[in-house]
């Protein structure tokens, strides 16, 4: 038994964090949340040039094709840079969304441009307010043809292609969408992480092909949201490390009653707690990475454990970070509500906290009824 | 990152899982699975002699404190051997409880700082369950702060060397069962608190040892007052140098933290059990979405907790040495129980209140764990002192500030009233 990351693991994410300090710090994001631009395009042609975009894919489609565990450590590095980027729209999502179901057209059309960062893709799924379940998904496939909408979908106004979950009939089946055809027409939306984009997708008699097997829809979207979860829960591990140590730095500077803030007690506990939730998220992170990268029967369980622990963890770390800095934690000068704008964008990224803790539950139970 | 046992690890546990199979006290199985948390369901049996036959013959076959020296009666295990003991003895490991004070903190003490030949004299009787041993540090005046312990040990008159110990201490776990014990002491009260301790061993059954047993709030007696009246210690069991006591006493609390902490039960399992069989007004427990949301947090709780042991483990295998990192594990599953139990209790609705094992549901193990867990996360280190602990030697805040700290002992004040 080994627990940890191997030291190339260890050298990868070092040479990411060299990267990101240089080329993402707080002006790179602050420059997206602030600016017209909905993405940082030089340091996503640096991320795509470093390998960081194909590690998974495998090399006759142009990628790395490393394992997991490398992707997890590169996961890691950009949630703690806040990195303005599609790189889970486009690494965590559609490349793997190919990778499960894609045709080997459709892999050689796609995965080499997506390992590039010459396209981006992404993937549409909710429609309204709410939980997404088969019954609110109303877009509809029908010949090859979606007519509906899809609302709040990450890069989707950036994107080149979106996987698509459409009604086809009683079932929900994938389409893949180049997003440049006719009748598609986007709208970026206003959110609480303009660093991030999102847009509303419509889509009026638009040309799509199959991606999968018709009725594959919803097995698939476990699947691949089961392997994002754990790709999400390092990033969100990576943003609740960064916000805990901009809390305990704080904590040693500021003086409040001719002592350190973080002499109190009550703020000393709070960034305990803090250490207690990042460390916790961590654990579980790894637990997540273990099964993700060796195909363990536990991978549903292991990544909603990775999944739940890492949200609530990056919130908590998030919001405190806020409360350690006083006034000036609620100041637009201060990185501090970068953090907590992500922590709240990550947590519904992929179907919100409480319906992770619900699929943690059943997948508890799944396995006890079974055992 | 690897899960799976290498070839060795396999080996290493097909041999435990042979020799437990082979030796085990397989009756007391059903009732060891049913027990409760703070006590043992032997059918009447005196758990301690049980104990110490299992103890016993683990130590005739080499299994005793895996981790310690072979010569001071351990096996010389690496520290993955250790776990994979520990998993291969599952609820056998409950009949260890009553070694956990000795083999966890006095026992990693005493391989620090004594003497060489009582090393070899206690040091394997220890691990063999032939000799019990207690922890005597707090007293009436502190527990927490510790460093505010008042008993005296003076040098003897007659010249001999020895030292005469006058004092009381409580909360002591085992004392009236336990042969030896490791005792804090205060040799000189006119330097500032933190400077004037020092540490000994002695034998628990000296004359001048009086032991009272406390009832404690969940109607048990585990731990004890005692008080010493002029006990005399030979100096050769002094352990470290005289003003040296604060010091010794850190190896202990930190070798205490790493055995309470580590692989510390959450009652998530239970928990879970229990409600894949109980109904609330939706339905069955576990289908109850409101229900679901608190077990997530639990299970994902109990995870981590079990997940950072390993990594501390690969630390450790590492060569890395533990550190105050390692609070986390009773600091996370000292509130999770009472929680747990709570929430079960109202689960059970009005006859959650039933505690007779015959008639409660999970034979009155919630209600064991209702009643036991506030003491969790007072013992060996409060939530509090715990969470001062991360923050201060794992994260690199200020220390509290001590109103006290450079007074001489004897001049710091004494009631929070006057
Ligand atoms: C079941 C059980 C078994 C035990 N076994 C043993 C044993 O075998 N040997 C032994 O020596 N001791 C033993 N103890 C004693 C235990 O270590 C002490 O009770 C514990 O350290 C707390 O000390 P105290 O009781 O004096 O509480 P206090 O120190 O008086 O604490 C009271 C409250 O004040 C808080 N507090 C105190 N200081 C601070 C601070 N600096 N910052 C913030 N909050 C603070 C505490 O967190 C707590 O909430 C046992 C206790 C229990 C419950």
């Amino acid at each position: 038994m080994n627990f940890e990351f191997s030291d190339e693991q260890k050298q990868m994410a070092t040479q990411a964090r060299r990267y990101l300090a240089d080329k993402c710090p707080s002006t790179a994001v602050r420059a997206i949340l602030e600016g017209p631009e909905p993405y940082d395009k030089a340091l996503w042609k640096g991320l795509a040039e470093m390998g960081f975009l194909g590690v998974v894919i495998p090399e006759e489609y142009g990628g790395l094709g490393l394992g997991y565990l490398e992707l997890c450590v590169i996961a890691e590095e950009l949630g703690r840079a806040l990195a303005p980027v599609p790189f889970s729209s486009s690494v965590m999502l559609a490349t793997e969304f190919l990778l499960a179901a894609g045709s080997d057209a459709q892999k050689r059309a796609w995965l080499p441009r997506l390992a590039s960062g010459d396209a981006i893709g992404t993937f549409a799924y909710a429609e309204k307010a709410g939980a997404v379940t088969p019954k609110t998904i109303q877009l509809s496939a029908a010949n090859n043809r979606l007519n509906g909408a899809k609302t709040a979908v990450p890069d989707g106004d950036i994107a080149d292609f979106a996987v698509v979950a459409a009604r086809t009939g009683t079932s929900i089946s994938l389409y893949l969408v180049d997003l440049s055809a006719a009748g598609v027409t986007r709208t970026t939306l206003d959110t609480i992480d303009p660093s991030r984009s999102h847009a509303r997708i419509d889509f009026a008699d638009a040309a799509a092909e199959p991606l999968g097997a018709p009725g594959e829809g919803l097995r698939l979207i476990s699947e691949v949201f089961d392997r994002a979860a754990v790709l999400t829960a390092f990033e969100q591990i990576g943003g609740a490390d960064r916000t805990l140590e901009m809390a305990r730095d704080y904590a040693l500077e500021r003086m409040a009653f001719g002592r350190p803030i973080g002499s109190f007690q009550a703020i000393k506990h709070m960034l305990a707690d803090m250490y207690v939730s990042a460390t916790l998220a961590r654990s579980n992170g790894c637990y997540g990475a273990w099964a993700l990268s060796t195909g363990a029967a536990e991978l549903p369980e292991a990544a909603a454990t990775a999944r739940v622990s890492a949200t609530q963890a990056f919130q908590h770390c998030a919001k405190n970070n806020i409360q350690v800095h006083g006034g000036m934690g609620f100041t637009w000068a201060f990185d501090c509500h970068l953090f907590y704008r992500r922590s709240n964008l990550l947590s519904v990224n992929l179907g919100s906290l409480s319906q992770w803790e619900d699929t943690l539950i059943q997948r508890l139970r799944a396995r006890n009824t079974a055992a | 990152m690897n899960f799976d046992d290498t070839p060795q690890e396999a080996a290493f546990r097909a041999e435990v899982r042979a020799w437990i199979d082979a030796n085990a006290p397989t009756h007391l199985l059903e009732g060891l699975r049913s027990s409760g948390f703070g006590g043992l369901n032997l059918e009447g049996a005196d758990p301690i002699t049980l104990s110490k036959n299992w103890q016993k013959k683990k130590a005739e076959a080499g299994w005793a404190c895996l981790h310690w020296p072979k010569e001071y009666g351990g096996r010389g295990a690496t520290p993955i051997e250790r776990v994979i003991w520990g998993q291969e003895e599952g609820p056998y490991g409950a009949l260890g409880g009553v070694f956990i004070i000795g083999h966890g903190m006095c026992g990693p003490t005493m391989m620090a700082f004594a003497a060489e030949e009582h090393k070899r004299r206690y040091l394997p009787p220890l691990a063999a369950g032939e000799e019990i041993w207690c922890q005597l540090f707090s007293e009436p005046a502190g527990g927490s702060d510790l460093a505010g312990l008042r008993t005296r040990a003076e040098p003897a008159s007659d010249g001999s060397g020895d030292w005469i110990i006058n004092g009381q201490k409580i909360w002591t776990s085992g004392a009236h069962y336990s042969d030896y014990g490791i005792l804090i002491t205060r040799t000189d009260p006119t330097v500032p608190k933190h400077k004037g301790m020092t540490m000994f061993f002695l034998d628990m059954h000296s004359p001048g040892i009086e032991i009272r047993p406390i009832k404690q709030a969940n109607g048990q007696s585990g731990f004890n007052e005692v008080y010493f009246t002029d006990v005399r210690i030979p100096d050769g069991q002094r352990l470290g140098a005289v003003g040296d006591g604060w010091k010794v006493s850190l190896t202990t609390l930190m070798n205490e933290r790493l055995s309470i902490g580590s692989g510390m039960s959450t009652g998530f399992p239970e928990l879970f059990d229990l409600c894949c069989r109980i109904e609330t007004q939706n339905g069955l427990a576990v289908d109850d979405p409101a229900v679901r949301s608190k077990l997530a947090t639990w299970a994902v709780r109990t995870t981590g907790l079990k997940y950072t042991g390993f990594r501390a483990l690969s630390a450790l295998s590492r060569g890395e040495i533990p550190g105050p990192e390692n609070s986390i594990g009773k600091l996370v599953a000292g509130p999770t129980m009472q929680e747990i139990a709570m929430f079960a209790e109202d689960l059970q609705g009005q006859a959650g209140v039933i505690s007779d094992p015959d008639i409660a549901a999970a034979n009155g193990r919630f209600q064991a764990m209702l009643m036991r867990s506030p003491a969790t996360r007072v013992e060996g280190g409060t939530d509090e002192i715990l969470r001062n602990i991360i923050a201060e030697r794992v994260l690199g805040l200020p220390a509290d500030i001590r109103v006290d700290k450079d007074v001489p002992f004897n001049m710091i004040p004494t009631s929070g009233r006057a």
